[in-house]
């Protein structure tokens, strides 16, 4: 690498306290929440012992254990189902041509771009209008879990399609070709060669729409029925009203939680491009 | 003739150009067919919706606040303009534009930095990017909920040191820093991956023309990473000129912005056709930062 020569000692110097200023910036705030969390007094602002007593708060807490089970429940459907989806749509949007293609790739970029509030205030009237009309039917239907879950899933669709998107466009098409030669029919060589390739961007894509739905606030807070509060809803309701040690604790469990996710996906990449790296070699 | 190309056995094909036709027509089946569970769904709740919104803001409200979908008119659109909603707009612009600049400006030699770097260690910074980049977005704001807060430690240290107590919370500073801090990775990443891609050896034909540092940095690096920049900014720019949780958290009640304004018309207001003429201004402006983006620096992240 020539690179460090070109720029003095002196910038050097400059550009890494700098960086290294933006890395404190951004980590901070985020220790600062993690060892107030552990502060034993009922105000925040004082501190006096060590200990888990808010942790063990938590869990007794009915409402945030509700709230957790639902943000769950949420979550595994909405992944499960946008991870199928979203990896279809990848496919056909990278492989096949047909017509419309263009209208329908719009489509699937438009919730990525699209601002949350946007995106929630689209749920909340096709969900009361769509009701509505259903319940002139009979059958009388109510916003819950389920129209939680329908509207997770129509954002993290396009998440998952371009993750995995951008995989398949790496891919070498001549793989394919080499399977059809081989005998290997479209589904078998999908199954054997294209899924285990992309397979890596399959299981990013899903945690991506996990710890998406995980921790979306905005579109849930408006399609969220009584009794269907997801935790981070339970959670910003509570932030609105003020800091409480209680909220500290399930705030370092929140973000631990997604740091984990992050961690898993960039170790299981990682892991995956380390063994076909070592293989090519 | 056959007409299903995958019961013909290739190696005998002759391939004519019947044939390649009906291969592309099977092609094309298929992949409708493969796209066809996404397509609807996607169609149901997301397009549907999207157009509800439009014809909404074209409805009238009774007095009792229900939308009537009838006396379709350009009121809630006239409202845009009402001196009131222009300052929410106008505030909530100039804060979009702040954020956006301050994350640039810190992002820039940050990016570059990491981009300079060799591999082992740039891998390293790269996930200590990602890392908050991915992290739950209300903990982090809440975060600096506590941090700013009368008895908050910012606030603590500077009476520590003498000084007075910081009272910053609730006014458009706070949010300000809340908004640098939530989406400063989404600009660091595509600067990263635009200097990055960049032939480094571009610069040292340049200093070998007895370009200066700064010359070789204005006329080679800056030039070459304007596709990041334009791509962190919109990045940056979009989410926050809807920001809700970051002012509904930090923000006070003279700090409103769009964001909470279309919320407050959905859940207390109870004006749906204006909540959707705002809701589809702010996405004509994103669309239109969107484009932007794909005509100017496309295929950065």
């Amino acid at each position: 690498m020539s690179q460090g020569t070109l720029t003095t000692a002196r910038a050097e110097g400059a550009l890494a306290s700098l960086s290294w200023l933006v890395f404190a910036f951004l980590y901070a705030p985020i220790v600062v929440l993690a060892v107030l969390s552990f502060n034993e007094n009922n105000n925040v602002g004082i501190w006096t012992n060590f200990s888990f007593k808010w942790y063990g708060e938590m869990f007794q807490n009915a409402a945030v254990m509700n709230a957790l089970k639902n943000s769950l429940i949420v979550a595994v459907v909405s992944t499960s189902v946008s991870t199928v989806l979203g990896t279809a749509t990848a496919v056909a949007l990278e492989r096949f041509r047909f017509r419309g293609q263009r209208v329908y790739d719009g489509l699937v970029y438009l919730p990525i771009i699209i601002p949350d509030v946007t995106m929630a205030v689209m749920m909340l009237l096709f969900f009361a209008q769509a009701f509505r009309m259903i319940s002139g039917l009979g059958p009388h239907l109510n916003f819950g879990l389920s129209t939680i879950s329908l509207s997770h899933i129509a954002f993290s669709i396009s998440f998952v399609a371009v993750v995995v998107r951008a995989k398949l466009g790496q891919l070498d098409p001549a793989l394919d070709e080499a399977a059809a030669d081989l005998y290997a029919g479209r589904w078998m060589a999908f199954r054997k060669v294209t899924l285990p390739l992309i397979a890596p961007a399959v299981a990013g894509g899903a945690l991506l729409a996990l710890t998406i739905s995980l921790d979306d606030v905005v579109v849930t807070s408006f399609v969220a029925g009584p009794g269907s509060t997801t935790l981070p809803v339970y959670v910003f309701g509570l932030v609105r009203r003020g800091v409480t040690p209680l909220i500290n604790a399930v705030s370092v469990v929140m973000l631990t939680a997604s740091m984990v996710l992050v961690a898993i996906s960039l170790v299981f990449q990682r892991d995956r491009g380390a063994k076909t790296s070592t293989a090519e070699e | 003739m056959p007409t299903d190309v995958d019961q013909v056995d290739p190696a005998q094909t002759v391939v004519t150009p019947e044939l390649e036709r009906d291969a592309e027509r099977a092609q094309a089946r298929r992949g409708l067919l493969i796209a066809a569970p996404s397509w609807l769904y996607l169609t149901l709740f997301f397009a549907i919706p999207l157009v509800i919104v439009f014809v909404y803001s074209f409805a009238s409200r009774s007095s009792t606040g229900l939308t009537v979908l009838e006396n379709w008119n350009l009121h809630s659109y006239r409202r845009l303009f009402d001196p009131l909603v222009a300052e929410i707009a106008f505030r909530s612009f100039v804060l979009a534009v702040a954020t956006t600049l301050i994350c640039l400006i810190a992002s820039y030699p940050l990016a570059y930095y990491m981009a300079t770097r060799p591999p082992r260690y740039r891998n390293i910074l790269i996930i200590l990017v990602m890392i908050p980049f991915w992290s739950n977005f209300l903990v982090r704001t809440y975060a600096w909920r506590v941090l700013l807060g009368s008895d908050g430690p910012i606030s603590q240290i500077s009476q520590a040191l003498g000084g007075e107590p910081i009272r910053i919370l609730f006014t458009n500073t706070a949010v300000l820093i809340g908004l640098v801090y939530g989406f400063l990775p989404f600009m660091v990443l595509p600067l990263f991956a635009a200097l990055d891609r960049m032939d480094w050896s571009l610069i040292e034909a340049g200093r070998d023309l007895y370009a200066n540092g700064r010359r070789a940095f204005l006329k080679i690096t800056l030039p070459l990473s304007m596709p990041g920049v334009i791509a962190g900014s919109i990045l940056v720019f979009i989410p926050t000129l809807g920001a809700y949780v970051t002012p509904a958290i930090l923000g006070g009640a003279r700090t409103t912005l769009l964001g909470d304004y279309i919320v407050s018309q959905f859940l207390s207001a109870r004006n749906q056709p204006f909540g959707s003429a705002l809701s589809v201004a702010v996405m004509s402006i994103m669309l239109l930062a969107t484009v932007i983006y794909f005509r100017r620096g496309a295929r950065t992240l």
